[in-house]
């Protein structure tokens, strides 16, 4: 075998190596972004898609925020507009984290058969943090 | 003032188009009167972005709150040296400073390039003012810095608390400086496709620039990792959209580096090279574009705005216009040497691009799937750190092991006797390092690789230094450090390169460090005590001392104090604050943010964050957590930034000299070949 074919051949093994780590990585922990509706539209379609990994990217209602401090649990309700769903979260939310004006949140966890989104980690973006939304 | 900084941008726009349409027109060739107009042109450019520079800055310091930029990033109560800053600090003031910086590199690139490659010149121009222009275009058609509101607030909204830190301060800029010098290289690259100059004239033109980038972007980098003393999750480094998108330049600017090595000293990889340097740079707009259009969610992304298509459509633009360019160049691009053997320097060097490659595809692949497979299948599925750690800690850890066994290996075709005299000692380090750590407890078998192909480097690097040394002592019988001196003064690349890859291993041993973090929450009236133990079996003892308020510059403090005790030993009283920052009038201005406590030691840091009081009283919500080796973060970062900078340390030997040592190899080993 000449030089050239033998690197093509090492070549080869290494793209396929980051090629099947992608995949596999993609495969196993990637998960859903979803709106509220869309989750809504998800189990209507499919019954099965409780206790699902997913995140949902909502807002948080104003006033919905329930903090328990013995047991460290936070329990608020996010919507689109159009569906809401209760979280439950047990652990420390970021500072953004406030029930004062809308804010934009992103929930990680999996919606019980409950109806309840039992929530792993909460990221909040505020809107106003960097630029308020430009006219439209 | 704005008034004057919009005439300028304006002024900018016509005379850089004029810039980009007669350097790309051709008709200088032969016209040194047309050559010298253009060269003027960029510094003219340079003169009327400075202006508009300084009247934003003037704005800033004489508080115009008239001036909606100002109003949104400043306030009358903020340190004078922060408001110098905020000329970063939004998206509009960054873009100004994105424009101003890129025309003083393109006058520097017209002054200081050496006239043998003045040829390219020309079209260096051309290339840097179209840059330019864009950005320019984007501030005067989408995001005007010197925007006016209609009426003028009493006090601005005063920065966000989280860049009003040193680290965070210098942060962006650097960042930005690697982003930006990016575009020089660019600029020489497409010169010479433009001009068919395409031997190694452009190659040893851009040297410099490439370095510089690769250091720039390493320092933004690490700082950013530095907002680790300041977000408060307890990490430095998250995976998060614009960090990749800061890393991927770097990735292939670093394999750049390298392969040009290749190109000087054998003739191969000519098309790669180019091809590295384009994609360098449009992943450089690229890295702009995510931190600016807010396609992609992020800590660090502003809000939505239609900046994003200018940003899309210039993207697309300069990638197809480069491609095709490269693609009609192509035979003009033919090798001139070919691999001899998969035992060579050459062979290690491609595999270290194929790595460096393949993570960059990876992470923005990773980065960008949402994206992706919201286009494809109608779904938006996400990836996040578990996904990047899988990918990317093999491929890491092969770049780890390639980092040793590069510079080691000989070119063309190593022999036996070459592996055994530059290989035993380095592979010994490595596995004796392996067994103690096996020893001593360690099963975590990613980080027990990552430390023991650590030794293995450093065992490379010392042998290296070593024999270089040695060589000098027996030649001309200098002293040691006199030999060892001399020997990085006269071969400043490649040993300058040598320290580089040490800061790397360093990276790499504190990385791994991070699989043995403790993380901890607890919620502790005042006395109470929580108990953490240490990766390393030590116990702290955290007694909640009680929570004190009161008020600073421009903030509302809730300062919370933890009594820390380390085996029975106290080590004093730690604080974590959250502050609510103040406008002049005393209304809040942002969300409440977090100061973490941290207490560093070589071994590991204790890292508090108190995470707000129960109800109003002095019952505080904690997280301890417990972080091995970061110390070494910082350290290997600064080792990083030292090796670069001595890399492109003007100066060094005599022509010769320097000639022999910028080829990457030493007459001293190509005489132990023989041996």
């Amino acid at each position: 075998m000449k030089p050239g074919h033998k690197f093509l051949f090492g070549a080869v093994i290494i793209v396929a190596s980051v090629g099947l780590l992608m995949f596999q990585g993609v495969k196993e922990t990637g998960v859903y972004f979803l709106t509220p509706t869309e989750l809504a539209a998800k189990t209507t379609e499919d019954p099965t898609f409780y206790n699902v990994g997913l995140k949902m990217g909502a807002r948080v209602v104003p006033g919905s925020v329930h903090r328990d401090a013995a047991t460290q649990t936070i329990d608020f309700q996010v919507t689109d507009g159009t569906h809401t769903y209760p979280v439950t979260y047990r652990g420390l939310v970021p500072d953004t984290f406030t029930d004062a004006n809308d804010i934009e949140v992103v929930v990680e966890g999996r919606l019980g058969k409950d109806g309840v989104f039992h929530a792993t980690d909460v990221l909040a973006k505020c809107g106003s943090r960097y630029e308020a939304v430009p006219e439209a | 003032m704005t008034l004057l900084g919009q005439f300028s941008l304006w002024v900018a726009l016509l005379i850089g188009s004029w810039c980009v349409v007669l350097s790309l027109s051709g008709r200088w060739r032969d016209r040194p009167d047309l050559e010298r107009v253009i060269t003027r042109s960029v510094y003219a450019v340079c003169a009327a972005l400075l202006i508009a520079t300084l009247s934003l800055w003037k704005g800033l310091i004489s508080h115009d709150f008239n001036i909606e930029y100002v109003a949104a990033y400043t306030s009358s109560n903020l340190p004078t040296y922060y408001i110098v800053s905020a000329l970063w600090a939004g998206q509009k003031g960054s873009l100004l400073f994105w424009a101003v910086v890129l025309s003083l590199f393109a006058a520097a690139a017209q002054l200081l390039t050496s006239r043998r490659h003045a040829a390219l010149l020309p079209y260096v121009a051309g290339i840097t003012s179209a840059v330019v222009v864009f950005f320019v275009i984007v501030m005067l058609f989408a995001a005007n810095p010197f925007e006016r509101l209609a009426f003028t607030p009493e006090d601005g909204r005063g920065l966000n608390p989280q860049l009003q830190n040193v680290g965070m301060v210098m942060h962006p800029p650097m960042l930005y400086l690697g982003y930006i010098s990016i575009t020089i290289p660019f600029a020489f690259a497409v010169g010479a496709l433009l001009s068919r100059r395409l031997d190694t004239g452009w190659i040893v033109a851009i040297r410099k620039w490439t370095l510089v980038s690769w250091l720039f972007l390493s320092i933004g980098i690490v700082l950013g990792m530095w907002a680790y003393v300041e977000l408060g999750w307890g990490g430095y480094w998250a995976w998060d959209p614009v960090e990749n998108a800061s890393f991927l330049p770097w990735l292939t600017m670093t394999a750049f580096l390298h392969s040009v090595m290749i190109q000087e000293k054998r003739g191969m990889l000519k098309r790669w090279n180019v091809a590295l340097i384009v994609a360098t740079f449009l992943l450089s707009i690229f890295g702009t574009f995510i931190t600016r259009s807010g396609v992609i969610a992020s800590v660090h992304s502003f809000t939505q705005s239609n900046v994003g298509y200018f940003f899309l459509a210039f993207l697309v633009l300069a990638g197809v216009y480069a491609f095709t360019l490269l693609w009609t160049r192509w035979p003009d691009l033919e090798p001139e040497g070919q691999l001899e053997s998969m035992l060579s320097r050459e062979a290690a060097f491609l595999f270290n691009n194929l790595a460096l490659v393949g993570i960059a595809f990876s992470v923005l692949w990773g980065t960008l799937f949402p994206i992706l497979s919201e286009a494809v299948r109608g779904n938006k599925i996400t990836v996040g750190p578990p996904f990047f750690n899988r990918v990317n800690i093999p491929l890491g850890l092969f770049l780890l092991a390639l980092t040793g066994i590069g510079p080691l290996i000989a070119w063309r075709k190593a022999s036996v006797q070459n592996l055994r005299r530059q290989f035993v000692l380095p592979v010994s380090a490595g596995l004796v390092t392996a067994a103690v750590l096996f020893g001593t407890g360690m099963r975590d078998g990613y980080a027990m690789m990552a430390i023991a192909l650590g030794a293995f480097v450093l065992g490379t690097v010392v042998q290296e230094f070593y024999r270089g040394m040695r060589a000098r002592h027996r030649m001309h019988g200098e002293s040691p450090v006199v030999a060892i001196s001399r020997l990085i003064g006269r071969n400043r690349r490649r040993y300058g390169g040598y320290i580089v890859h040490v800061g790397i291993l360093t990276m790499f041993v504190a990385f791994a460090g991070m699989a043995f973090k403790v993380d901890q929450e607890a919620t502790l009236k005042p006395g109470e005590t929580a108990e953490v133990r240490s990766p390393y079996g030590h116990t702290y003892k955290l007694t909640h001392m009680g929570v004190s308020q009161y008020k600073a510059l421009n903030r509302f403090v809730s300062a919370a104090s933890v009594q820390v005790e380390r085996d029975g030993r106290s080590l004093g009283i730690m604080k974590s604050e959250k502050r609510q920052h103040v406008d002049s009038f005393g209304r809040p201005t942002f969300e409440p943010s977090t100061e973490v406590g941290i207490r560093s030691d070589l071994r590991e840091d204790l890292y508090i964050v108190y995470a707000g009081s129960v109800d109003g009283t002095e019952e505080a919500v904690y997280r301890f957590t417990v972080n091995p080796l970061v110390w070494w973060v910082w350290f290997a970062g600064v080792i990083l930034i030292l090796g670069g900078l001595l890399t492109m340390w003007p100066g060094g030997g005599g022509v010769a000299e320097t000639r022999r040592s910028q080829a990457g190899y030493e007459a001293v080993l190509v005489g132990a070949g023989a041996e």
